[in-house]
């Protein structure tokens, strides 16, 4: 009924049950294994209640420097440098500084060049490798299982458990394959993969279950596509999402911050190496997709498995299977101010949003101005980019993509969370409608009465162009 | 964490499926930093409808809620969980769960007891006849009870959150009696792991 089994290793030789196996540190009978975790990342949101529970109880952080923390769920990123204007938001962060102070935690501040958000600077700073465990209280945490890197979000009191113990207790989820054979159609992204993925498996098609992502069009993404696919593995329901490690993970780690130096880089590919399923293993479930059939995607509805391609239209409630989906996509289109019919290339636009975890590398970026040289964004609608780290805010500079955004009309803001769920002020209003390159369109998520539309950075970019859900070929006509 | 034996009182259906986290706790109330206060703002955006289930006559005092299908998707938050909580819920029935809010919930002492739709079905037709009528939730039992009309059925619990709940067990003093087995492990991890401080030069 939903979870995975409850005892007893099933190692049979998939890529997941190698991390599993390599970080069990303890399997008590009757009660979950306890596993070793390598990397613990904490932001500002989530922890401070576990560094109370710690104190409280008298212990202290088991390893800080096996634990990274920096400041993106509420950082302003509007002159960031400025004094915190909301109250609340300035005591996550001076309570994150102290108890990083007093536990001997390293910490990258709002103003350090290493800020962002937590799941673009990992990677980054090299501090995600293949093999390890991560975990952070974000459910975005399967990011980083595009390294090979067994990675899930975890609660509050875990996050407590981890800081004590730097380990979690875990049943074994089961595992599930997701290959994508073929090759992507030119102008399909990996935004536009994932979205597809979890619209053939639903919300919860991944509940319980790891998934491993397979097959030749996975291969031939670059990281910044595969943290955006492994990201949203959360939103089909899964633990988390993992990818083997290849020549493409190797040639993005080489010479990072943390990456292993000398004869350990040679010691880790060798060990890296072997992080992959093996030949003729099985797993619980298996799930094909030819690449081939994939086309552009946007969301219609209020979560992330309602959507339809963009030559599609939003659809008629009457024509789901069941009566409580025909009315959970009503209630849908009723949120959204939608009706059924209209063509996705009719419906416009008031906001644009690009960033966040699962869009806000400087591949994204990229993407995003290249359609945008030489244009300018429609009138009535406003567009902002929030790169995902202090580092790819300055790498965008370093190469003019700054000037491109601004050009074409957009607002060029500071590293954070942002508008992905609004807690720092950068919210829609009631009723106001965005294409956003976020990973979630449910109710209110982008503020109180605001309606998402979940876009990769190049249909986003395309979007703000046209004032209307548009691909960067529409405009190719209209220019 | 207290122990969790029995729940017992008013019952609220919640008959929707897929309700995320973002709904039970929408994001402008995570800025708090403290475990406690979070009842005001559960399902804040909904509960401006006068027509939504929490806003009916004896609803604050309901002790379960029977939601639908995939109930706790989405964020990690475990403030969804500190909210229903507040608000005065021990307990939630649903046919599945995400796997996250799961997790958070038996750590924090919320009763998940996952059954099937028929299950909340007849629950949810006993709950339309008589709003008040008092539903019991079993956790050593993993039985769902209404005395009154005698219907009673199964849940679903692993054997370890059962147990969790049963004793009100702190999960950390639970690990650290493997403290011994974490220095072993920790001993023979590879010294090329990344770490924040201050790397051991490698062996030439």
């Amino acid at each position: 009924m939903g979870h995975g089994p409850d005892n007893g290793p099933r190692d049979n030789g998939r890529l997941f049950d190698k991390v599993w196996q390599r970080h069990l540190v303890a399997s008590p009978e009757g009660e979950p294994p306890l596993l070793y975790i390598d990397l613990h990342l904490v932001h500002e949101v989530t922890s401070p209640q576990a560094f109370e529970g710690l104190e409280l109880a008298g212990r202290t952080v088991r390893r800080p420097d096996l634990t990274v923390a920096t400041m993106d769920h509420d950082v302003p990123t509007l002159n960031p440098d400025g004094p915190i204007t909301d109250p609340l938001a300035a005591e996550q962060m001076s309570r994150l500084r102290k108890n990083c102070e007093a536990h001997g935690v390293t910490l990258y501040p709002l103003g350090s060049a290493d800020q962002g958000v937590v799941h673009v600077i990992g990677p980054q700073l090299g501090l995600t490798q293949p093999g390890m465990t991560v975990v952070c209280g974000d459910s975005h945490t399967s990011t980083h299982g595009a390294f090979g890197a067994l990675a899930f979000g975890i609660g509050t009191t875990e996050v407590e458990h981890v800081l004590a113990t730097q380990t979690l207790r875990q049943t074994k989820p089961a595992a599930m394959a997701i290959t994508v054979d073929g090759e992507l159609p030119a102008g399909v992204t990996a935004k536009d993969l994932v979205l597809g993925i979890i619209a053939e498996i639903g919300t919860n098609g991944g509940t319980g279950h790891v998934i491993e992502y397979r097959g030749a069009a996975i291969r031939s993404l670059d990281m910044a596509g595969r943290m955006t696919v492994c990201n949203m593995s959360i939103e089909a329901g899964a633990r988390a999402g993992m990818i083997a490690p290849d020549d493409t993970t190797f040639a993005f780690l080489e010479g990072r911050q943390h990456s292993p130096k000398g004869a350990d880089w040679e010691r880790a590919l060798d060990d890296w190496r072997s992080l992959v399923t093996d030949e003729g293993a099985t797993f619980d479930r298996e799930v094909r997709l030819d690449a081939a059939s994939l086309r552009p995607v946007v969301t219609w509805g209020t979560n992330p498995a309602q959507s339809v391609t963009i030559d599609g239209a939003v659809p008629d409630p009457a024509t789901f299977a069941t009566s409580a989906e025909q009315q959970a996509a009503q209630r849908a289109l009723d949120y959204m101010g939608l009706r059924a019919g209209t063509a996705m290339r009719d419906i416009g636009v008031d906001v644009v949003f690009i960033g966040s975890c699962t869009n806000g590398r400087l591949a994204d970026l990229r993407a995003a101005a290249g359609v945008l040289r030489g244009r300018k964004v429609s009138d009535g609608v406003k567009a902002i980019v929030v790169p995902g780290s202090a580092r790819v805010k300055f790498e965008a500079e370093a190469e003019g993509l700054d000037q491109v955004f601004k050009s074409a009309g957009f607002e060029w803001r500071s590293a954070g969370c942002s508008m992905c769920l609004g807690m720092n002020g950068d919210i829609l209003a009631p009723g106001e409608r965005s294409a956003s390159t976020s990973n979630r369109n449910f109710e209110g998520r982008q503020g109180p009465g605001g309606r998402t539309h979940l876009v990769s950075p190049a249909m986003a970019a395309a979007t703000a162009v046209a004032g209307h859900f548009s691909t960067p070929g529409d405009l190719e006509g209209a220019r | 964490m207290r122990a969790v034996h029995k729940v017992q009182g008013r019952a609220v259906v919640l008959d929707r499926p897929n309700v995320d986290t973002d709904q039970i706790i929408p994001a402008a109330w995570l800025k708090r930093v403290e475990r406690t206060g979070f009842g005001p703002g559960l399902f804040s955006a909904w509960r401006t409808d006068p027509e939504f289930v929490l806003n009916q006559p004896g609803a604050d005092e309901a002790k379960i809620l029977i939601a639908g299908p995939n109930f706790g998707c989405g964020s990690s938050r475990e403030h969804a969980v500190w909210a229903l909580q507040d608000f005065g819920f021990d307990a939630v029935i649903s046919p599945s769960f995400a796997d996250i809010f799961r997790g958070n919930s038996i750590g924090a002492g919320l009763v998940t007891a996952e059954t099937d739709e028929q299950t909340v079905a007849a629950l949810g037709a006993t709950l339309a006849a008589d709003p008040a009528v008092t539903v019991v939730l079993d956790v050593a039992e993993r039985t769902i009870t209404v005395p009154s009309t005698g219907l009673s059925f199964d849940f679903a619990l692993p054997d370890y959150a059962r147990w969790r709940l049963l004793e009100g067990m702190d999960d950390v003093g639970i690990t650290l009696r493997h403290a011994d087995e974490i220095a072993a492990f920790e001993a023979q991890r590879p010294d090329w792991l990344p770490s924040s401080g201050p790397r051991t030069p490698a062996m030439t």
